[in-house]
């Protein structure tokens, strides 16, 4: 340990008290007790700088060009506008790291990530960004490039940072979850890792999400925060577990689950029978969950599982937030060949975007702006009653191509029906 | 000088979790049948063919430290079973399929001062950015506002409370990256930029900075002889997009950048669709390290909605059912011209009916 001048730092110290876990606490530690006096001097910086924008209410830090060799992103420069005063980590970037899809690590793995880390970093991270990635916090410029390149080879790669495919989010999914409608972990990997050149070289208009949720519970925020939302869902009818469900409105009686269950489902899809019997009306269930939610060992998602896939989620840089809509309503995603037709659906949706977006937009405003129909002409995605909440209002539209528009609609359904 | 040899990237992308997946969670992939809520942060999942899974979920500080995290790793390695994972939220979550080994678990957390919690209808940990420690356009701080307003909802985390499940995201500029929440403190600017027209002519791409502005009020300009930028002030909503192409547009200010509260933001498809959160309170002074007033506004939100709200009514839920008006006379926040929408598309925010509650 060295031994240092530490900045003072009252008003950090006060973020020591109280029963949550302190970050300053954790920083101080590293400053105070870390055996390496290269963490001692980077954190006493650090919390000096950050005691001054505490006192001044501002911050300190700017941008930059930097990255490991081949690469255009990844990594967040940081430089201290205030390394006169605070020296020590007047460098201080973070690497983007993309984790494993539903961020599992075994206890092993971590501990070779800290190792690494402590060798060449601040010893700070997160797990993980708001975009996913586990953020390295505090490497300077000598050593962000062989700390990536001890990760690297034992299998750690960078994820996106700025216009560029991002990294990837999927939810705890099917390893831990009954809701579980796909195999998050496939669906997750197969499209992101598809791009890791965009994902590496920025050169698109702006940031490109891929999200994954299993079920319509999103616990991933896949339709609020991605441009490509994947959420599982089901085709078939919900299986229902009549003992069971019995037994809970035995144990809860009638007036809770009336109150509770049953005029709660959004669609009133759900009644009571006579002898307490679950009825359901599977053409108007609309997966919203609740009910499965409410009594998962009485109800479940059906057998035919499948995704439907969001396009143009967003917060609120430039034109507002958008949510994601519906491009795909369902489509298995089981096979191969869906695999490679997700896949392409995606390309198809970057090349236009990167073809048609303006520097600077975001798919779902690029749908703002363009309309949603030409979108769909530009991808090659067919109009689907799904896609909407309502028909226009306005009677202003040009109609001069209905019948031909019209002669489409029943040749797509009489092929369906000829599928089928 | 010859160039130093440099390595190649080898470009796998996001790596594969089965390997560090727990044998029993692998097991079992998509063949879990139902799952029972034992406390909270307390989780059993029961397979198909009767395997079982416990899962305690802990709050930590986010930004961690290596120490903290070797902890963590310890409690894993002697309690657990050596897996983990992190939820979207950066609660840590760790793995047994040994019962016995629950309240030990439990024990050694709460013994190193971490909180068990964070599950079903509680008050979920805050979803943050990374404010004053190393965002280059903060306004605020990230960690410290979490920090401030955890050991206040310390309670609310670590037991089932609340009507439904609350979670809470921070923000530190207007870009609002801590995405939407049941509660959102976002930063709020109340003030144009400043502009250093030394700068602007060397430092910014002046034609993606004009582009960039959300209501077209930023024209070049020639000031004091140098190419620069001008903001019409009238037209100028003060979101602070301009300053990330370009830095001399100085956005942020000790005293004129301020703190917003947000509600009933919900990504779930649970009942109702997905849902943006609305403004509901502004004018909150940016005051470090703690934030009394903020914290104090939200409390208030989560003391109404708890006494309100029905069971299983998110914030969004409750106030579509009891209607705005009630909302601002339970939580007594001053309702005013801000808050009615002038943005795209604002008419679908007001009342087209006359549906009034008296």
């Amino acid at each position: 340990m060295a031994d240092i001048k530490k900045y003072p730092t009252p008003m950090l110290d006060v973020l020591e008290d109280g029963p949550w876990p302190s970050f300053i606490s954790g920083i101080k530690n590293l400053r105070d007790n870390h055996p390496d006096e290269r963490i001692n001097n980077v954190t006493n910086g650090l919390l000096g700088q950050l005691e001054h924008s505490y006192e001044t209410k501002m911050g300190y830090w700017k941008g930059g060009t930097v990255s490991v060799f081949g690469y255009g992103g990844g990594i967040i420069p940081r430089f201290s506008e205030v390394a006169s005063k605070f020296p020590e980590s007047k460098e201080f970037h973070t690497l983007r790291v993309q984790p494993t899809p539903g961020n599992y690590y075994t206890t092993d793995i971590m501990r070779r990530l800290a190792d690494s880390w402590e060798k060449w970093g601040s010893g700070l991270q997160t797990f993980h960004g708001q975009t996913g990635n586990i953020m390295f916090i505090g490497a300077d410029n000598a050593s962000f490039q062989p700390f990536f390149d001890e990760i690297n080879d034992y299998g750690w790669d960078l994820g996106g940072a700025g216009p560029c495919v991002r990294t990837a989010m999927s939810c705890v999914g099917s390893a831990r979850c009954e809701q579980s409608c796909t195999n998050e972990h496939a669906a997750h990997r197969h499209l992101v890792n598809n791009f890791t050149d965009d994902v590496h070289r920025p050169a698109l208009p702006y940031k490109f999400k891929f999200k994954v949720s299993g079920c319509p519970n999103d616990c991933q925020n896949a339709v609020e925060r991605s441009d490509f939302a994947v959420i599982g869902t089901w085709r078939d009818h919900k299986k229902i577990n009549q003992d069971e469900w019995k037994a809970y409105v035995e144990k809860k009686g009638v007036d809770y689950v009336m109150d509770n269950i049953v005029s709660r489902c959004v669609s009133k899809s759900l009644s009571l029978g006579p002898d307490n019997s679950l009825i359901a009306d599977e053409s108007n269930c609309v997966r919203s969950m609740h009910c499965m939610n409410v009594v998962p060992k009485a109800i479940s998602p059906g057998d035919d599982k499948g995704v439907t896939i969001l396009c143009g989620g967003k917060r609120t840089l430039k034109i507002g937030d958008l949510m994601g809509t519906v491009l795909v309503p369902f489509m298995k995603l089981e096979s191969a060949e869906d695999y490679e037709k997700i896949v392409e659906l995606a390309e198809e949706i970057i090349d236009f975007w990167a073809e048609n977006g303006l520097e600077h937009e975001r798919t779902g405003e690029m749908i703002e702006r363009i309309g949603l129909v030409n979108f769909l002409e530009g991808i090659g995605v067919d109009p689907d009653p799904n896609m909407i909440s309502q028909p226009r209002n306005s009677s202003y539209v040009r109609v001069d191509g209905w019948d031909e528009a019209a002669e489409e609609w029943f040749a797509k359904k009489r092929e369906e029906k000829i599928a089928v | 000088m010859s160039k130093p040899k440099m390595r190649e990237a080898i470009e796998t992308g996001a790596p594969d979790g089965f390997q560090y997946m727990h044998p029993t969670m692998r097991r079992n992939f998509g063949l879990w049948d139902y799952h029972e809520d034992i406390q909270p942060g307390v989780m059993v999942h029961v397979s198909k063919y009767g395997d079982k899974i416990w899962t305690v979920k802990a709050g930590t500080q986010r930004i961690l430290d290596v120490f903290t995290l070797r902890a963590l790793l310890d409690i894993a390695d002697e309690y657990a079973d050596g897996y983990i994972r992190f939820t979207i939220r950066s609660n840590i979550e760790f793995y047994t399929d040994k019962e016995e080994k629950v309240p030990a678990l439990i024990a050694a957390l709460q013994d190193k001062g971490f909180a068990v919690g964070g599950t079903r209808n509680s008050v979920a940990s805050m979803s943050h950015t990374q404010g004053w420690l190393h965002c280059d356009i903060p306004g605020t701080d990230a960690s410290g506002v979490v920090k401030a307003m955890m050991d206040e909802l310390y309670e609310e985390f670590t037991n089932w409370n609340m009507p439904n499940r609350v979670h809470m995201t921070t923000s530190c500029c207007q870009i609002n990256c801590g995405g939407q929440g049941d509660i959102a403190i976002n930063v709020q600017h109340t003030k144009p930029p400043k502009i250093d027209h030394s700068l602007v002519g060397n430092v910014c791409e002046r034609p993606s900075v004009v582009a960039r502005c959300p209501v077209a009020a930023i024209r070049p300009a020639m000031v004091d002889g140098k190419p620069s930028l001008e903001v019409d002030e009238k037209k100028c909503i003060c979101c602070g997009a301009c300053y990330p192409p370009c830095p001399p547009m100085q956005i942020n200010d000790h005293e004129h950048t301020q703190l917003a509260i947000w509600i009933g933001g919900n990504h779930s498809n649970a009942r109702g669709k997905p849902t943006f959160q609305r403004l509901v309170a502004a004018g909150i002074p940016n005051n470090p390290p703690r934030w009394p007033e903020a914290t104090a506004i939200v409390k208030k939100i989560l003391e109404s909605y708890k006494a309100g709200a029905r069971d299983y009514e998110r914030i969004n839920e409750w106030v579509e059912r009891i209607g705005w008006p009630r909302f601002f006379e339970e939580t007594g926040l001053p309702f005013t011209k801000y808050h009615i929408d002038n943005w795209r598309g604002a008419r679908s925010n007001l009342n087209s009916s006359t549906h009034i509650r008296f």
